[in-house]
């Protein structure tokens, strides 16, 4: 195996007196589609918020490509190339796909305009048909407002925005929750060509066929801890589920 | 087995339909040109119809009162009086396209032109000799009033969260009670009166120069909202809050910069303000801010924010002007006014909340 990309060790979360996380361990490999599974509790929504910057660990620590990280905000995870597609997409409706592609690293024009804070939306309109064509979103008018298009292109506009962006992780938290099955699959598909594009992506998932359809390896939390790694070709729905219900297959069986 | 017989209503609605297939189907397939595409928006906003609206209650005055109501006379009195609504309906076009609102604007007006006109006054009767150097003193400090307001606003707002409605109404009576604490009441007058002349100047000897100064604002405005960063920024906290802060925008800062606006503004507002009246005019403000928020929403701009056009502000502040001056030349109650205002205001509400369900149907 070559050297974990992203690697949590430890962390420990307390939110008052419920613990989170205790102890937890997490590893991305460069290229992979990990699935991040486990009961409702288990702890992977707190992860994911504390490796995107959303949240600090109490206890524990961070490393990306063998560095210790400190991700102080969700905006220091972005700059380290770490991106989220959160479960409520966090997108501003009103303004169409493009500007919420580049929201908060517009395009400038070149020159006085640009230090007059004009912006660019020519080229970032061609930046934003290029990057929806690569993941194979169709967005039939690009300038339409977001909250215009179907709730599977919405979530096509999320994925691609944190896409777009990431060069090395994106964590996506139930990106198919909402979505009917040809949105779901169109989703899925965009997966599939962030880990093309040499980009490690983390899904949590509750859909259990859907995860051993698509990822390339499966952590399973329980209680705030890692209980388990598989392949997902070595793993079944049997196996991940007494896993994640009593913890039964041993760290390491991967 | 018995076929369901469509109902009166139901047969009328689809002939209807039917007939007016080959429209919808002619006017989908020129929403899909370039040219057509820009039109179709324009008409999926408020602003285009409002601007019917406008065309419509001009002509028909004109059709009232003909040879009253759109003489040269009566249309530069009518854009004299709203110049001043305008500049600070620009301000408010800011603060609620992030989901705020500005109710301060008004007072924040009289309170900037109550200490410019103070610094302006300070030699009593001579001032009215004064130079260029004491106006644009003046002018100074009613932009650093609006602006102090302005900031002091924002700081509620955006740091100790106290919501807008709440922090600009304290505001409000501050700015109020301190400006008539200021001035004892009394209107000041003997301002310089190359201030009065600059005020009543003309442009071509037709154009008020107050006029074109509110509508360079407004310019501006729009250019600023629609073309560049600050008001990309300032649309996308108003849609979704979170969305830009997690983007990386500096949401609070932003919302700071945009009530820092909306009271400079109201500071360039009260100087325009003395330009014209040459006195303070204190019991002039009491519905500023109501007629620059109806003008912003009849406008277009969506009550929750994240919509905004400047260019729908300004027919938005047209249209009261337009009613008043109508009704005044026909000889009605210049109150029927604020009764039109007023079914006009909720009806562009209304309008907002349709397309907002249609949308959220989706």
């Amino acid at each position: 195996m070559p050297e974990p990309l992203l690697q949590a060790r430890g962390i420990v979360k307390h939110y008052g007196h419920v613990e989170a996380l205790r102890g937890c361990d997490f590893d991305v490999y460069p290229n992979e589609i990990v699935a991040l599974v486990g009961d409702n509790g288990a702890g992977k929504s707190t992860l994911i918020k504390i490796l995107a910057g959303s949240e600090q660990a109490d206890e524990g620590a961070v490393f990306l490509e063998g560095k210790q990280i400190h991700v102080g905000s969700p905006f220091e995870a972005m700059r380290l190339g770490i991106e989220t597609v959160y479960q409520d997409l966090a997108l501003a409706p009103d303004l169409d796909g493009s500007a919420n592609l580049y929201l908060g690293r517009e395009i400038m024009q070149p020159g006085l305009l640009g230090k007059l804070g004009f912006l660019d939306n020519g080229t970032m309109r061609a930046g934003a048909r290029k990057a929806f064509g690569e993941l194979g979103v169709d967005l039939k008018n690009a300038q339409s407002a977001v909250a215009n298009l179907s709730g599977g292109q919405r979530q096509s506009v999320a994925v691609a925005r944190s896409v777009a962006w990431a060069s090395k992780v994106v964590f996506l938290d139930e990106p198919t929750a909402a979505l009917g099955v040809i949105q779901t699959a169109r989703v899925l598909e965009t997966v599939k060509r962030i880990r093309d594009r040499g980009v490690a992506a983390v899904l949590i998932s509750h859909n259990m066929r859907q995860v051993l359809e698509i990822a390339d390896r499966i952590e399973v939390l329980r209680l705030g801890r890692r209980v388990a790694r598989f392949a997902a070709k070595d793993a079944t729905i049997e196996l991940l589920v007494s896993a994640m219900t009593s913890g039964i297959a041993e760290e390491g069986a991967a | 087995m018995t076929a369901v017989q469509p109902t009166r209503g139901q047969s009328i609605r689809s002939a209807v339909a039917v007939r007016l297939s080959p429209v919808v189907a002619r006017w989908n397939a020129f929403a899909q040109t370039r040219g057509g595409s820009v039109v179709a928006r324009m008409f999926s906003t408020n602003a285009a119809w409002i601007l019917l609206l406008l065309a419509f209650l001009m002509l028909l005055f004109n059709y009232l009162a003909p040879g009253k109501f759109l003489t040269e006379f009566n249309v530069r009195t009518m854009a004299t009086n709203v110049s001043v609504l305008l500049v600070i309906a620009v301000g408010e076009t800011f603060v609620m396209a992030t989901g705020g609102i500005d109710l301060s604007v008004g007072y924040v007006l009289l309170f900037s032109g109550v200490t410019s006109a103070q610094v302006m006054n300070w030699g009593g009767r001579d001032s009215t000799n004064y130079g260029w150097d004491i106006v644009l003193l003046g002018f100074i400090v009613a932009l650093g009033s609006g602006f102090a307001w302005g900031v002091l606003n924002g700081l509620i707002v955006a740091k100790a969260k106290v919501p807008a409605l709440i922090a600009t109404l304290g505001t409000l009576g501050m700015s109020w009670g301190l400006a008539e604490i200021l001035s004892n009441g009394q209107d000041l007058r003997y301002l310089p009166s190359i201030m009065g002349d600059m005020g009543a100047s003309r442009i071509i000897d037709k154009i008020p120069l107050v006029v074109i100064v509110a509508a360079i604002v407004a310019v501006i405005g729009s250019i600023i909202l629609s073309l560049t960063r600050f008001g990309r920024y300032t649309l996308a906290i108003g849609s979704n809050q979170e969305a830009a802060r997690r983007a990386g925008i500096n949401v609070d800062r932003h919302l700071i910069k945009v009530y820092a606006m909306s009271g400079t503004l109201a500071g360039f507002a009260a100087f325009m303000n003395l330009a014209i009246f040459t006195t303070t005019t204190i019991s002039g403000h009491a519905n500023d801010n109501l007629q620059a928020i109806a003008a912003v929403v009849i406008g277009g701009t969506s009550l929750v924010g994240g919509v905004a056009t400047i260019a729908g502000t300004t027919i938005g502040i047209c249209i009261p002007m337009v009613l008043f001056s109508g009704f005044t030349i026909l000889g009605l109650q210049s109150f029927w006014r604020d009764v039109a205002v007023g079914a006009v205001l909720i009806l562009a509400v209304y309008t907002d909340q349709l397309r907002r369900r249609r949308r959220e149907r989706h």
